[in-house]
């Protein structure tokens, strides 16, 4: 879906963001990216629909190389992607008009740009909202605005760069459990940029950033057991798999690859119960 | 000082207004206007008011939201009316000298233009604000693209402006919320906004503009991103979901509008 070729980029000062960066996005994936701030992750997503193209080296989205002008729109169309900011990322002053902006750019045909906007606000489960005003909605709303706004361009992958970095926790279960729910369902390729493991855990595939370049690139449970590695990056890991080791580390015999509360919970609970009877 | 900052003033009743074409609208507002400021008998002035009441009524608005728009043309309004009555030449009707070495007199001719003067006015503030009372900005903003798109060919930049206006109401309740956190952010440290003379006050807003500034060039930044990101490349082949159409309705109302103003011209002629 996504390839990037010795990607590299820098800044207009000199500073290099990404060094000769190798990375490919198969189709229908869900990727975390997990790094620290500077580390270049969202200089990345940006490469992913041509917001900025490439200094060195090459990207390629569905086949199509971002430097290719005469291709933009479609790369854009094929690579949506979701900002940080809920605020800054809306046009309208009406939720369904900002969900019709994408398509109406596209010179879609209003019929279907209603269809289009019917369904992407029923995805998102914010059809009741639709003659609302962004302001007077909450930040996960918000987000989930900005999620059918990129739906509504029918788009093979989805990046979000932080969705959910400014949103309260309820908010961010919301966005989150969206985001899932596009990818499972609707096949949809997500790339989730984030700083929060809990986040990363959820996904299919786990890419670690330092530097410019991808440190670690595997599933979230091989990723996260190698807590002394992500601790070196400056990086945390998921509460659970922090409590798995300190239990290992207390002599305690427990398996490396649970990431999630539900799994800590089947493991543990009988093991609670053995001692309770003993 | 912030909290009640509201986008335009439109109120959905679902009326037969609410229901025209705003193009339309804004033509036939203007048309209105045209007729207001030509007549000149008393005849037709009693027509035009009879309409402008009517119009009223059709809004399903309530009158006081159609009048609120008169408070701030008040002081206008009121020396408008009072020079025009004290100060036109001609017939005498009443004289006198309140403290003397004054004359003041009011004449015939004042009486009429000055009642003429204050409906026109008073007229002219009702019907402007019914437009914006039953028209969405939206579909204003929509209006005034699609009005201005013939002068495109003269490089008006009709889809821009348009553009600017619906991303400025947009971002009026963010800004306006943005502010007021400033400004609380300020008093908490000790600024004060409320105190002191004209220029005391404007000097203590600086700490309060420059930051906002820095944001609103920020959100620019990140806005323009974000529309790139879904292909916005400016008016060329874009095409509107809410395709505004001229209904039967709208004939109607052009068809009424044409022939009152018939009428009124020869009303006017008596």
């Amino acid at each position: 879906m996504i390839k990037t070729e010795n990607l590299t980029y820098s800044y207009e000062n000199g500073t290099e963001v990404l060094h000769h960066l190798n990375l490919e996005i198969k189709k229908g994936s869900f990727t975390a990216v997990l790094g620290h701030n500077g580390c270049g992750k969202s200089t990345l997503a940006k490469h992913f629909n041509a917001i900025l193209l490439p200094c060195g080296g090459c990207v390629y989205v569905a086949g199509m190389d971002t430097k290719d002008e005469d291709k933009l729109l479609e790369i854009r169309k094929a690579a949506g992607m979701v900002f940080q900011n809920p605020d800054n990322q809306i046009v309208s002053a009406i939720v369904e008009d900002e969900v019709a902006f994408a398509p109406e750019n596209l010179g879609v045909e209003p019929k279907e740009i209603r269809r289009r906007v019917d369904k992407a606000l029923e995805t998102v489960k914010m059809q009741e909202f639709r003659y609302a005003s962004p302001s007077s909605l909450s930040g996960g709303q918000k987000q989930r605005i900005a999620i059918a706004s990129v739906l509504s361009m029918n788009p093979e992958c989805i990046v979000l760069d932080e969705p959910t970095a400014m949103l309260d926790p309820s908010g961010r279960a919301e966005v989150l459990s969206t985001i899932k729910m596009l990818n499972r369902e609707r096949h949809i390729t997500v790339i989730l940029i984030t700083h929060y493991m809990d986040e990363a855990a959820q996904a299919d595939r786990v890419v670690v950033m330092q530097k410019g370049t991808v440190v670690e690139d595997d599933t979230p449970e091989q990723v996260f057991s190698r807590v002394e590695e992500m601790r070196a990056l400056g990086l945390d890991v998921p509460q659970v798999t922090e409590l798995f080791y300190h239990l290992k580390n207390a002599g305690i015999r427990v398996p490396e690859n649970i990431i999630t509360v539900e799994e800590a919970t089947r493991f543990l609970l009988p093991l609670l119960k053995d001692d309770e009877q003993a | 000082m912030l909290d009640h900052v509201t986008i335009g003033q439109y109120i959905p009743t679902g009326s037969v207004l609410h229901r025209m074409d705003a193009r339309v609208k804004i033509i036939l507002l203007f048309v209105y206007l045209v007729l207001l400021f030509t007549i000149s008998q008393p005849a037709a002035y009693l027509l035009i008011s009879a309409a402008t009441v009517g119009l009223v009524f059709l809004s399903k608005v309530s009158p006081r939201f159609v009048l609120r728009g008169l408070k701030p043309m008040l002081l206008i309004l009121l020396i408008t009316t009072l020079f025009n009555l004290f100060l036109t030449p001609g017939e005498a009707i009443w004289e006198f000298s309140p403290f003397g070495a004054w004359n003041i007199t009011i004449t015939r001719e004042g009486i009429r233009i000055a009642v003429m003067m204050f409906l026109r006015l008073l007229f002219l503030v009702m019907i402007s604000s019914l437009l914006t009372l039953t028209t969405s900005p939206m579909m204003l903003t929509d209006a005034i693209e699609r009005l201005l798109r013939p002068l495109e060919c003269i490089r008006v930049p009709a889809h821009e402006i348009a553009m600017m206006m619906t991303i400025a109401i947009r971002f009026i309740p963010t800004l306006a919320e943005e502010a007021d956190k400033i400004m609380k952010a300020q008093t908490a440290r000790g600024a004060d906004f409320e105190s002191g003379n004209l220029i005391k006050r404007t000097k203590a807003m600086i700490p309060l503009l420059v930051p906002l500034f820095v944001s609103a060039f920020r959100r620019a930044d990140e806005l323009a991103t974000a529309m790139d990101a879904r292909c916005y490349h400016g008016g060329k082949n874009r095409t509107r979901m809410k395709e505004s159409k001229v209904t039967r309705l709208d004939v109607i109302a052009i068809v009424c509008v044409v022939l009152f103003a018939g009428i009124l011209f020869l009303c006017n002629q008596i």
